[in-house]
């Protein structure tokens, strides 16, 4: 065997499997300043896996909760009356009536915010010495408040026999019913907007598309058009639209010209910010954060390995003088000096890799959450911390392979 | 061994030929390490060379352990010239024909006697296959059966040196290089080694023995002595005519 290699005139060799033993073998000698070395790239990696896995749950959760309604609805500003000086309603009369016309629209309504100049909503008549209260005040079309997704508690919506006779009628929000004292609404009860008498017809529970309705009173359009006037200046009107599924984007483009054909410009229409836009929104600015923040632990983590490696080159001199003595070349010592560094890194990026996933399990379960993670993510970061290893044993291992023998072993 | 244009002594076939090998420093100032020598060693001498500290003592055992390189002059080990080759080529000699003995033992002190024996073979391009029984087989040819799991720190120093020499022995090398090898050992100590040292010469181990200590060097069939870089040994067999010695050209 040796004099067949020897007559060979063969060079020194390193087996990949010796490789891989001696670069072990070079980590175990000092075990926990190995460990102390891999933190770095353990927080890392870790860092990296955590937050794109928690990024990816979130954003899962996020697009289930908003996805119906964001097929679902459109919104019509009055753009011009937002511009104006004056009182505007650009908005036709009937249309309510012209856009549910539109295919794809399940219900569209005007609805503004009412500028009280005057007064506030009490439940006593005026000239009685009661506090009255600052509640919002909307005026709104019956079909308006079936788009909004309105919920009663008790009573009635009004409708459009109160809209068309502009009738002082009003829903009251829960909340503000409670306020006013309004426990029951079978002897009739009202109330006084500004010192307008107004019948109470309904309760709501709860709104699903406008929650500012869930605080105030809601009164009939044409009512608060024949007492307050058009929408103020900074109260402009708008629409909402309750579409089918889907179909909101097809609705926003249409609709303007269906209302208002003569000058479309006038009003703007608009669909909910997507879901995918949303989840890039909430979480684009904190994950930056944080991927930067794992990044430097990277760095860190590869500056700690390559600084480690390079003190051991230094105190491990007269073992490179030993394997120079034994047969290796320079590539040889590099390799190995290499060979620790990577596997440091490599052992680094499969412990973060883990500690990231547990992470992700353990906020998912406590949230009641749905775990999203990538599997190429999860795999790649060992890899990843690998290549960290490797990039930072460059010098170090350059140095050692420039260690002569005869003076190492002096 | 043969002073410059003379003939060698040795009629064995030349292990070693150094023909003109010399080292200088460079550094400055130039330091002529070692001059121009000629030193022929045949297979299975044994050979001691001595002098005082700083004389090139190691200049002259890291070129022929082709650990340094001659600034002038050849080496030759078992024939080929090796002192200008390429590393790679110098790397696989070290591997193959050259044992090394230190007087500092340079036993990984993480590994146990066994594995420190097995790395002589990692460099070596051998299958891997076997290599625990060669070890085993070195430990026992030194006498070191039954400490094979033992860990350097557990170790005496003669047994130390000894598992360092079941190393340099375990691919049966052409020649073995002992560079101080009873420095660190007490009298005691030093006989031990020293018998280890002439059972291998007995076995037909090519022996080159760096060292201070003159009951190890009265052992070797030829004593050289080094002083300022110059090698010097007594003319003819040294047991019958030691009477005289030749320098060596400078």
């Amino acid at each position: 065997m040796f004099r067949a290699r020897r007559q060979a005139g063969g060079s020194s060799r390193l087996r990949s499997r010796d490789l891989a033993d001696e670069a072990l073998a070079g980590l175990l000698q000092r075990p926990g300043r190995s460990v102390l070395t891999m933190l770095g790239t353990v927080l890392g990696i870790g860092g990296f896996v955590a937050i794109v896995g928690l990024s990816q749950t979130a954003n899962g959760q996020i697009g289930t909760a908003f996805s119906r309604l964001d097929a679902t609805e459109v919104t019509v500003t009055d753009s011009a009356a937002a511009a104006a000086k004056t009182p505007t309603l650009d908005f036709p009369a009937n249309a309510d009536a012209r856009a549910g016309r539109i295919n794809g629209v399940v219900a569209a309504g005007v609805w503004w915010t009412v500028a009280l100049k005057h007064g506030s909503v009490s439940a006593r008549p005026p000239g009685t010495p009661s506090a009255g209260l600052r509640l919002t005040v909307t005026a709104a079309t019956p079909d308006a408040l079936a788009a909004s997704g309105a919920a009663l508690r008790s009573g009635v919506l009004f409708n459009r026999f109160h809209q068309d006779r502009a009738q002082n009628v009003a829903v009251v929000a829960a909340p503000a019913a409670a306020q006013l004292g309004l426990a029951s609404l079978a002897d009739q009860p009202a109330i006084f907007i500004g010192g307008q008498p107004f019948t109470v017809v309904g309760i709501l529970s709860g709104n699903q598309r406008l929650p500012q309705l869930n605080l105030g009173v809601i009164v009939p359009e044409r009512t608060a058009l024949r007492i307050w006037g058009p929408p103020s200046h900074g109260n402009a009107a708008h629409m909402i639209i309750r579409t089918r599924l889907g179909a909101a984007p097809v609705v926003a483009s249409q609709v303007p010209v269906a209302l208002r054909p003569d000058d479309p410009a006038a009003l703007t229409a608009t669909t909910p910010v997507s879901g995918s836009s949303l989840q890039r929104t909430v979480t684009s600015s904190l994950n930056t954060l944080l991927l930067a923040l794992a990044g430097i632990a990277l760095i860190v983590g590869m500056i700690g390995i390559a600084n480690t490696t390079l003190v051991a080159v230094l105190e491990r001199k007269s073992e490179i003088g030993l394997r120079r003595a034994l047969g290796a070349r320079p590539v040889h010592i590099s390799a190995q000096f290499l060979a620790e560094s990577t596997a440091l890194g490599l052992f680094g990026g499969l412990t973060g890799a883990s500690l990231g996933v547990v992470t992700v399990l353990v906020v998912t379960v406590l949230h009641h959450w749905t775990a999203v993670l990538a599997p190429g993510l999860v795999l790649a970061a060992p890899a990843a911390g690998a290549v960290i290893g490797l990039l930072a044993g460059l010098y170090p291992g350059l140095r050692a392979s420039a260690v002569e023998p005869a003076e190492a072993l002096r | 061994m043969t002073a410059r244009g003379q003939t060698a002594v040795t009629e064995a076939p030349a292990v070693i030929r150094l023909s003109g090998a010399a080292c200088t420093y460079p550094g400055p100032p130039p330091v002529r390490a070692l001059k121009p020598a000629d030193l022929v060693i045949g297979r299975g001498e044994h050979v001691a060379i001595t002098g005082p500290s700083g004389s090139g003592k190691s200049t002259l055992l890291n070129l022929v352990g082709l650990l340094d390189r001659p600034t002038a002059g050849t080496i030759e080990i078992d024939g080929q010239d090796v002192g200008g080759s390429p590393e790679r080529r110098r790397a696989a000699v070290r591997a193959l024909r050259i044992g090394f003995v230190f007087q500092s033992f340079h036993l990984l002190p993480h590994r146990t006697a066994l594995e420190n024996v097995m790395l002589a073979q990692v460099y070596t391009g051998l299958a891997r296959r076997g290599r625990r029984a060669a070890a085993l087989d070195a430990l026992a040819q030194v006498g070191l059966s039954e400490r094979t799991g033992s860990l350097p720190s557990a170790l005496s120093g003669g047994e130390r040196q000894r598992v360092a020499i079941a190393r340099a022995l375990l691919n049966r090398p052409s020649l073995l290089l002992c560079d101080e090898p009873t420095g660190n050992l007490d009298s005691a100590t030093t006989a031990e080694i020293s018998s280890v040292l002439e059972g291998l010469h007995r076995d037909g181990t090519t022996l080159l023995v760096i060292t201070h200590n003159p009951a190890v060097a009265q052992r070797a069939q030829r004593r050289i002595t080094i002083r300022d870089g110059y090698l010097t040994e007594p003319p003819g067999p040294q047991a019958a005519a030691p009477d005289g010695a030749r320098h060596v050209q400078g």
